[in-house]
């Protein structure tokens, strides 16, 4: 069994989907932070068999939990103050995801523009549709989709 | 300051004002041949478009103002790798409102962002097409006196064909509204269209592939051309250009009373001696559509007369 310690302030990510790891660390910009990340891959879960989990310490505001609402709403997020934990955070799907994902239509202005932000809107909640802002090209979370 | 990106930035009751305000124009042109003096209208055409072009720039003159504008993307600034929202800021500068069409599609919401003027979406790839709604609304209002309790064939490129999709957007917000979708299955209207326009509205709808069934149970039928332009494959628009062609024989299954609308232009989909029969609206159609730009000039703008 691999031990890792605890950290003193910052979010323990759970019940990742085995293999997402990477994606979501690439995904919430944490190679750009300045701050310990642990990527724990495939360890054993007795919900999920396999999971992967993230131990970020640093400030919780750096951290985008919109984006991560939209990756996939099943992880449990724990906020750790103190060495402990404070919160247990509730995902939810964004209302708008903002330079996360691209749109794949060709005939999109976003193919083309410079400097213009990927903005994606929550056009059905139930579906976990997103549509872009600019050609309404449909986006579904590959996560979502399998479910 | 308003800007038109969709047939559906107007309510029903705003859409009836500016219904009505063409309306007068028509009946009464010469009161409104001054509205605009003074005032600009930039026609910026990313892709060739004459016939819309040139029916903003009549509107505009009509109105006693002035157009100023390019008609490609070869001829802007683009063509030296301008930005959108750069072009636009520019124009705001140059004139007092835009009407803007762009092959990609989103383009004119990228400029309505960044303007100072109102800009209106004259067509952006295969998104949306509003002032041609507008238009097919106001041709149907005028001509049959109603836009509820009507079974409305949309026949040809469902696919491509941006008028139809705003057409579906902006009728099924009146009551008694019946479609019949008539593609071939290559051509069928998106899913979005489908999914969360129709069936989420509870509008009903059928999907046929011949023209001939459908006929006999519309009021209005509305052809479109298959666009080239939309096509990445040349073999693929050479075998459904001529999918359907509406004729005199065809026209007798038809209703006594209904009406042919079409975008314009025609290809082959409409023969020409199907041009005097009464029921063909489409030509009358195009004036219309110069009476509701100006209308909508004089709205964006707040002129009131």
């Amino acid at each position: 069994m691999l031990n890792i310690s605890g950290i003193h302030e910052g979010i323990v990510l759970d019940h990742i989907q085995a293999g997402m790891s990477l994606q979501i660390y690439h995904d919430l910009k944490l190679d750009k932070l300045d701050c310990t990340v642990a990527i724990i891959r495939n360890a054993r879960s007795n919900k999920m068999g396999k999971k992967d989990i993230l131990k970020v310490e640093c400030p919780i505001e750096l951290i985008n939990l919109d984006i991560l609402g939209f990756i996939d709403h099943n992880i449990t997020v724990n906020i750790i103050k103190d060495d402990k934990i404070v919160k247990k955070e509730e995902l939810h799907l964004p209302k708008l995801v903002k330079n996360v994902i691209n749109c794949k239509n060709p005939r999109c202005i976003t193919s083309i523009e410079q400097g213009l932000d990927q903005i994606f809107v929550l056009t059905d909640e139930e579906k976990g549709t997103y549509r872009c802002k600019y050609c309404e090209e449909r986006y579904r979370s590959p996560k979502r989709k399998s479910q | 300051m308003r800007h038109l990106m969709s047939p559906l930035d107007f309510s029903v009751e705003e859409l009836d004002q500016l219904l009505d305000l063409a309306t007068d124009i028509e009946k009464h042109p010469q009161q409104y041949a001054h509205a605009c003096a003074g005032k600009k209208l930039a026609t910026c055409f990313y892709e060739p478009s004459t016939r819309t072009r040139l029916s903003f720039e009549a509107a505009m003159l009509n109105l006693g103002g002035s157009v100023l504008g390019f008609a490609s993307a070869d001829s802007s600034s683009a063509a030296k790798g301008e930005s959108v929202s750069d072009t636009i800021r520019v124009i705001s500068c140059y004139a007092d409102i835009c009407a803007m069409r762009h092959p990609k599609e989103g383009a004119p919401l990228v400029a309505s962002q960044r303007s100072k003027i109102p800009v209106i979406n004259a067509g952006d790839g295969g998104h949306q097409h509003p002032t041609q709604t507008l238009t097919d609304l106001l041709t149907i209002r005028s001509l049959s006196g109603t836009l509820g309790n009507m079974t409305i064939g949309l026949c040809g490129d469902l696919k491509f064909g941006r008028t139809v999709h705003s057409l579906i957007h902006a009728l099924i917000r009146y009551p008694n509204i019946r479609f019949v979708l008539i593609s071939p299955e290559e051509l069928r209207i998106p899913s979005l269209l489908r999914e969360d326009v129709l069936r989420a509205n509870n509008i009903p709808f059928e999907e046929v592939e011949r023209l001939e069934d459908a006929m006999p149970e519309l009021d209005i039928l509305y052809m479109t051309r298959v666009q080239r332009e939309r096509f990445f494959n040349e073999e693929d628009y050479v075998r459904l250009k001529d999918f359907y062609i509406l004729t005199k024989a065809k026209m007798e299954l038809a209703k006594e009373k209904m009406l042919i609308l079409h975008p314009l232009p025609r290809v082959n989909e409409i023969a020409v001696e199907v041009d005097d029969d009464p029921r063909a609206a489409y030509f009358r159609q195009a004036q219309y559509g110069v009476y509701v730009r100006m209308a909508l000039i004089l709205t964006l703008l707040e002129i009131t007369v």
